[in-house]
């Protein structure tokens, strides 16, 4: 047996800070931070600094995960230094400061270093003046399409010509007509007239997606950003450059004119399409789902997500949902039932079940306190139960092969659960597996502790579904005549031969497949969407979900109807909320010792994991 | 059409490529021989160039785009490029111009560099051609030709043998 961990042994560099101050304000600010591409210590610049200190300074090309470009001119600041004199130490005031020396000229604050005693201003009458004149360049030509445009409602020029706009324009050409609804590629469309040009949109699908695929031709108020004719803008991240453009000029394809932003209601969620677990918001209205867009965790997906994730929403809605619990009669006729029956149906099966002639397949696109009920109930039953692995295609950034969104937490629970480490990813910051998260293929950075939750998730991987074949010879032999299915299609894993041998078939799934026309109950569960609860992604870290919109019929979240079934079957009370089931999951399950549904956050925790290498 | 570049022209150009410390900073120099040679930038040769340097096509046509010097249709035995620039502006450059197009039969207004339908004469207002002082001058392909008068804008414009 041997241990994987993720503790970081190395110690903590000692950061070193210098003193600046933002309007008036003084602050200690580290002296370097790590570039956005290469990890590397690089100064850190006043816009940072003003970060720091609480103050914004409005900026259109400058993006924290991106390099910077300083070409927008929109940070301009105002600041000065400590003057020296001749023997190069500072000049004093007669009480004992320092001299300040403010520059002639102002400074773009994203790409200027600070210096020791440096003064930042950024709400001068200059610097307001330099707004306005920066924005009215930026207007010169722009269609002024708000009332058409996606990005209203979430667009950094309309926000700040609030503030510092113009109400009219003072030229008297006619503007710069520019390609409108250029087909960039098979999910972006993009409105030249709109573009800033800020290269935001460029340097990320060159410097993270490793496609250097867009750029800006011709000159001038002529510059278009375009992509090479013929060369579609394709990769599976596209769509990042709709978040990241300031404007309106990048739009969705999917999300375009579907709906206003100020209407949607967001939701703090994780995506379900692969076992990375990238964290997003759902924008719903009038429960309908219309978008995913990312959330940032920088210990998971940075700022982004793959476009394959983002768009896997729309089954949700789909209209041959599973909506109503249904029983099989003595005629083979399968009946509507309401709640309470169908749980006495399906309790009252497995109650007369001979013990060790049932076996539970549990979905790991289930949460982790559903699969802990599962697990709960099948031992209680002296039942095998299992998950069955999910793999398809990964990439080297942050798509991962394993398409489970919980195979860790089905892992835990299913096979790995005997003891386990306490350790936590958020001691030790970036160690683990996420340095090669945070940034894509197209950058060159130390990959440093990538081995270990890959090495984990391989361990892990191996262990969900080692039990099927053996629950398929269980149902051959006519030793396992009960099965209960948790969103899988048990055919595509037994065979629908074997399932026709069965006695009791309880399944609960979302969405139609061969094996649920095969049920003898049918309980209608929920979509992630639809539900809270938590996942354990591929890294080890446990992330919550939250709620947005209502699920269809009699469709139910199953930790609920799932306390209901163990209470009906054993007598056990379990809570009946999500944040007491996981309370009481993380108490009975060693890997998730310590861990709470309070303190995962927003932004989840590490777990400890053992592993046992075989 | 299989794009095709000389084998002694890419000679050249695997020998200026040695110039540079990065290859992507011959681009220009690449860019200026494949126009010399061909008489335009196609996107065949964007594509060749790309791959030559080991950089994506939009970044070559981000550069054919910038630069007004390098075209992307061809232009006539005589490329005419007068000077629109204030020095110019100022003597009599906006008048030279309109002549050339009267004299050719092509239209002043238009923007753009315009070329007579028989391929002899392109005629393009540029920018400064940083010879201010002797305003207005204009350029005959390669040739510089200053305190340009009415005369011999003329005379250029219609004399059918005249070589630069
Ligand atoms: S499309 Fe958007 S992100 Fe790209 S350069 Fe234009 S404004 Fe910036
Ligand atoms: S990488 Fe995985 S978790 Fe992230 S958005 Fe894509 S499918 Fe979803
Ligand atoms: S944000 Fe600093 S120049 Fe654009
Ligand atoms: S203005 Fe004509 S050469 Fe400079």
């Amino acid at each position: 047996m041997s241990v994987v961990t993720n503790h970081s042994t190395t110690a903590v560099p000692v950061v070193k800070t210098l003193s600046v101050s933002v309007n008036g304000r003084w602050l200690a600010v580290p002296q370097t931070t790590a570039h956005p591409l290469t990890g590397q210590p690089v100064a850190t610049t006043m816009i940072q600094a003003c970060e720091i200190a609480g103050v914004t300074v409005p900026h259109y090309c400058y993006h924290a995960k991106l390099a910077v470009a300083g070409n927008c001119r929109m940070c301009l600041v105002e600041f000065g230094t400590p003057a020296l004199g001749p023997d190069r130490k500072p000049i004093l005031n007669p009480d004992g400061t320092p001299q300040i020396r403010k520059s002639p000229r102002p400074a773009i604050a994203c790409a200027t270093p600070v210096s020791p005693g440096m003064e930042i201003y950024t709400n001068t009458p200059a610097v307001e003046a330099m707004r306005r004149g920066v924005l009215e360049f930026l207007l010169l030509n722009h269609p002024l399409d708000c009332p058409i445009c996606d990005q209203a409602g979430e667009c950094k020029l309309q926000e700040y010509s609030v503030e510092y706009g113009q109400a009219a324009s003072r030229s008297v050409d006619e503007k710069v007509h520019k390609p409108k609804q250029v087909d960039l590629g098979p999910r972006i469309v993009l409105d030249d007239e709109r573009c800033i040009l800020c290269s935001r949109c460029i340097r990320f699908t060159r410097d993270l997606a490793g496609d250097d695929a867009l750029g800006i031709v011709q000159r001038g108020s002529h510059s278009t950003l375009t992509h090479y004719p013929g060369r579609p803008f394709d990769h599976n991240y596209t769509l990042n450059t709709v978040d990241i453009c300031p404007v309106g000029a990048l739009t969705s394809k999917d999300f375009r004119f579907q709906m206003r932003v100020w209407f949607l209601q967001e939701t703090k969620s994780v995506c379900t399409s692969c076992a990375t677990g990238c964290n997003l918001l759902i924008g719903s209205r009038e429960n309908k789902i219309y978008r995913y867009v990312p959330r940032q965790n920088d210990r998971v997906n940075s700022c982004w997500m793959c476009d394959s994730g983002r768009l896997n929403y729309k089954w949700i809605g789909r209209s041959d949902r599973l909506t109503q619990c249904q029983v099989r009669d003595a005629q083979g006729q399968m009946q509507l039932r309401t709640w309470p029956e169908a749980i006495q149906e399906a309790a009252g099966r497995l109650k007369q079940a001979a013990p060790g002639s049932i076996a539970f397949i549990a979905s790991a696109r289930q949460t982790n306190e559903e699969l802990f009920l599962i697990r709960h109930l099948a031992r209680k039953l002296g039942a095998m139960a299992d998950s069955a692995p999910r793999t398809g295609e990964g990439d080297a950034w942050l798509v991962n092969a394993d398409k489970n969104p919980n195979r860790l937490g089905a892992a835990i629970m299913f096979g790995l659960d005997r003891s386990a480490l306490p350790v936590t990813s958020d001691t030790a910051p970036a160690a683990v597996g996420s340095a090669d998260m945070l940034v894509g293929p197209g950058v060159q950075l130390a990959r440093s502790g990538q081995e270990c939750p890959r090495s984990i998730m391989g361990a892990a991987a191996e262990r969900i579904g080692a039990k099927l074949p053996k629950i398929a010879e269980g149902i051959g032999r006519g030793e396992i005549r009960t099965l209960v299915v948790l969103g899988e299609d048990a055919t595509k894993h037994l065979g629908a031969a074997l399932l026709g041998r069965l006695e009791n078939l309880i399944i609960s799934d979302i969405l139609p497949n061969a094996t649920t026309p095969r049920a003898h109950v049918l309980l209608p569960g929920c979509a992630h969407a639809e539900k809270r609860g938590s996942f354990t992604n591929a890294q080890g870290r446990v992330q919550k979900f939250l709620k947005a919109v209502e699920p269809p019929g009699q469709a139910r979240p199953e930790s609920e109807f799932l306390v209901e079934l163990v209470r009906a079957v054993t007598g056990e009370q379990f809570p009946q909320t999500v944040e007491g089931l996981f309370n009481r999951m993380a108490k009975e399950t060693v890997a998730f010792q310590g861990i709470t549904w309070a303190g995962l956050g927003d932004l989840g925790q590490g777990i400890a994991v053992e592993v046992l290498k075989t | 059409m299989t794009f095709t570049v000389p084998a002694q022209l890419e000679t050249e150009l695997d020998e200026l490529l040695t110039h540079y410390p990065e290859k992507r900073s011959a681009a220009v120099m690449f860019l200026h021989a494949l126009q010399d040679h061909f008489g335009f930038i196609t996107p065949e040769a964007m594509e060749w160039t790309a791959a030559r340097l080991g950089l994506q096509p939009i970044s070559v046509l981000e550069l054919v785009t910038f630069y007004p010097m390098f075209r992307q249709q061809p232009v006539g035995k005589l490329h005419f490029k007068i000077c629109r620039t204030l020095s110019c502006a100022l003597a009599g450059s906006y008048r030279l111009h309109q002549l050339f197009c009267e004299k050719l039969g092509l239209d002043c207004h238009q923007p753009g560099p315009q070329t007579t339908p028989d391929g002899r004469c392109t005629v393009e207002f540029v920018e400064c051609l940083a010879a201010c002082g002797a305003a207005p001058v204009l350029m005959c392909n390669d040739r510089f030709y200053e305190k340009v008068t009415e005369a011999m804008a003329e005379k250029m414009a219609a004399e059918h043998g005249f070589e630069p």
